[in-house]
């Protein structure tokens, strides 16, 4: 069939991805001398980077006394132990090389008098392994994360690197183990392009909208992550998914925190403050994950509110207009444009909400993809490279700090450039591709295209972020969990009666989104049953049955492959709980608590 | 710009915005005059801190009709 013929492109390198990992990659090997170019489903500076306000974690101890081991130390403590101490050490030693780098590049940090830049405390971010408070944070001013990618964009195309937008990546083309390129559709003509590389860089970011209330933007869709598993490759640690409890219900839009530190509370459908059950000193107060899993609790209990009992209720009203106008200011606001909810009057309907993936595509402090075979477990995969969200390296473990995710792109987008810079001349000769390169693509775009079942894909969309949020969110049990795996295996199947209208190839957005549906199905799948193997409780995985750490078994990360019918297979790796170097101690193992 | 590729610019870093955005177009965009599909358009076009001013800040447009549009995706006037 014509319509499906490739358009061909050799290049140095392929980027896939434009958000804050994937442009920090891009603009590295460009600057390198590399022909890179890089493929992205949404204009660079829409990519969900733009979302990080809080700042970026670097040990510049420009605010006072730091030091990048108090730094390690204080991710590992984040991590609970399941972070990989030398790409730990790793990020942390060149976090202050990289956020100097990103301000001689053009980012406007926020400064102090003496013109140094600003940096500001952060939650978990200490001093001196854990006894003062650090000011680590650098921030430009509640805009970091789009000034990073505006920065980087404007770098990149200095150096010429080549952006192909708004082309929604497919698939890997994979040969002998080793990947060779990429396949993607023009989504402005619906041609295929097949990109060949001696490097594949993956920063597809995470996958929070495989779960019914997530922070992500709609575009946060694992798109890498399933490429991934599509090639038979294994993603790690993919039950770790860290959640805010309170995003307004439907919406996913956060309510900070600093509501309930200013009086708010909590309320079932009883209309009862449940929160002085389940922690009688702190209550609306205790931490995070206590008041998500509580809140959960309740909905699963039966005694949510609304028509399906499936949130709960969030008052300021007894606050008063003033205190409310004075001291959460834009609260009201988004209540008002999200919930349509007046805060003087009425509760705001909330619900724990899906923020971060710890977990992703396993991968090296250089950036080079791993996998496991045998007794090796460290086999790197020949052309193959992740960064960002859709890496597991594993700097965050179990649980990431905040303000250490932008630090994760950048280093590691950097590293990634660096390594290939290390190991390959820009210009080398390219094999040709397998005669059959991407004929799989093929395939299943035409069989998706055509798809005239009775499902709609928004309809197993929901159907799927239900199962998970219902049984793979902040509480875990054996039975909630094992039910919840029987459950999506149904939504799985049931993907197979999918029907799409448009049967265009021209800006078909039914059909993309109906090839994202297949990539969060993909995670989901190694969401949950990497949740319901996990027998422990550790950073964001809380299993009710299984409430202790347990590091004699369960010091390791999970390995999850998902096959065509959605099979799961688990192994393992071990934690590095090593250093990269001398220059500081391993931090063992003990109790996490703050 | 045709329906699906207008659909795909509603596609933002930011969730607060895609869902604002992908709801006025639902629901609103097909019925409007030209003169406020063209606004939309335009507004599609900036970039996503300003178009968070706007739309989650309410900080005011200067452009009458941008006003006028952004007050619908808003909430603050009906549609």
């Amino acid at each position: 069939m014509s319509e499906y013929d490739f358009i061909d492109h050799s290049h140095d390198v392929v980027v896939v991805g434009a958000g804050g990992a994937g442009l920090r990659a891009t603009f590295g090997l460009a600057e390198a001398g590399f022909d890179t170019a890089c493929v992205t489903k949404v204009f660079p500076t829409r990519s969900h980077t733009v979302a990080a306000q809080g700042g970026i974690s670097a040990a510049l101890g420009n605010m006072g006394e730091d030091d990048w081991r108090w730094h390690m130390y204080d991710t590992i403590k984040g991590a609970d132990w399941l972070g990989d101490q030398d790409a730990i050490e790793y990020m942390c030693k060149e976090a202050p090389d990289a956020v100097i780098e990103l301000e001689h590049y053009g980012v406007p940090f926020s400064r102090t008098e003496d013109g140094r830049i600003y940096q500001r405390p952060f939650g978990g971010m200490t001093t001196h392994y854990g006894e003062g408070t650090a000011q680590r944070t650098c921030a430009a001013a509640d805009r970091t994360g789009h000034a990073m990618l505006h920065t980087l964009y404007q770098q990149s195309l200095k150096h010429e690197a080549e952006f192909f937008i708004e082309y929604f990546a497919v698939d890997l083309i994979m040969e002998d183990g080793a990947c060779r390129g990429v396949v993607a559709i023009d989504l402005a003509t619906g041609r295929l392009h097949r990109f060949r590389a001696h490097q594949v860089i993956l920063a597809t970011g995470g996958y929070g909208r495989a779960y019914f209330s997530c922070t992500s933007a709609h575009t946060c869709t694992g798109d890498g992550n399933a490429m991934v598993l599509r090639a038979g490759l294994p993603l790690q640690d993919m039950e770790f998914v860290q959640f805010h409890p309170t995003g307004i219900y439907g919406a996913g839009c956060l309510i900070t925190e600093g509501v309930r530190g200013e009086g708010g509370y909590l309320t079932n459908g009883d209309g009862e403050r449940f929160m002085e059950r389940y922690a009688p000193n702190a209550k609306d107060l205790a931490s995070r994950d206590v008041v998500s899993r509580s809140m959960t609790i309740e909905i699963r209990e039966g005694r949510g509110v609304g028509s399906e009992k499936d949130h709960i209720h969030l008052h300021l009203e007894h606050l008063g207009p003033e205190v409310i106008h004075e001291r959460l200011p834009g609260i009201a606001e988004t209540a008002r444009i999200f919930a349509n909810v007046d805060v003087t009057r009425d509760p705001i309907p909330v619900l724990p909400t899906v923020h971060y993936n710890m977990g992703g595509i396993p991968a090296n402090y250089k950036g080079e993809v791993v996998t496991k075979r045998g007794e090796n477990a460290e086999l790197v995969v020949p052309g193959l490279m992740a960064v960002g969200e859709a890496a597991c390296v594993s700097v965050h473990g179990a649980n990431r700090l905040g303000s250490n995710s932008l630090l994760d792109l950048v280093v590691f987008g950097r590293a990634a450039a660096k390594h290939c810079a290390e190991t390959m001349s820009p210009g080398s000769r390219h094999k040709p591709l397998p005669a059959d390169a991407g004929r799989d693509s093929v395939a299943r775009l035409d069989r998706l295209r055509n798809a005239d079942g009775d499902r709609p894909t928004a309809d197993i969309r929901l159907e799927m972020q239900k199962v998970m949020q219902n049984h793979a969110a902040v509480f875990r049990t054996s039975d909630t969990l094992a039910e919840g795996v029987e459950k999506l295996r149904d939504t799985w199947k049931s993907f197979e009666r999918v029907g799409i209208a448009d049967r265009s190839l021209v800006w078909n957005t039914d059909l993309v989104e109906t090839l994202e549906l297949e990539n969060l199905l993909l995670n989901a799948m190694a969401t949950i049953e990497s949740a319901a193997n996990r027998k422990e409780s550790r950073g964001a995985h809380a299993h009710e049955d299984y409430p202790e750490r347990d590091d004699l078994h369960w010091m390791k990360h999970t390995l999850a492959w998902v096959d065509d019918g959605g099979a799961v297979t688990l192994d393992y790796r071990p934690v590095h709980e090593q250093t990269l170097t001398d220059e500081v101690e391993a931090v063992p193992p003990k109790a996490r608590t703050y | 710009m045709q329906g699906a590729r207008l659909r795909w610019q509603c596609r933002r870093g930011m969730r607060e915005l895609d869902v604002l955005l992908v709801a006025w177009l639902d629901r609103h965009y097909a019925d409007a005059p030209d003169a406020q599909k063209a606004a939309f358009h335009a507004l599609l076009e900036l970039p996503d801190p300003e178009l968070a001013g706007y739309l989650l800040r309410g900080v005011p447009a200067a452009d009458p009709l941008a006003a006028a549009v952004i007050a619908q995706i808003r909430g603050d006037a009906p549609a």
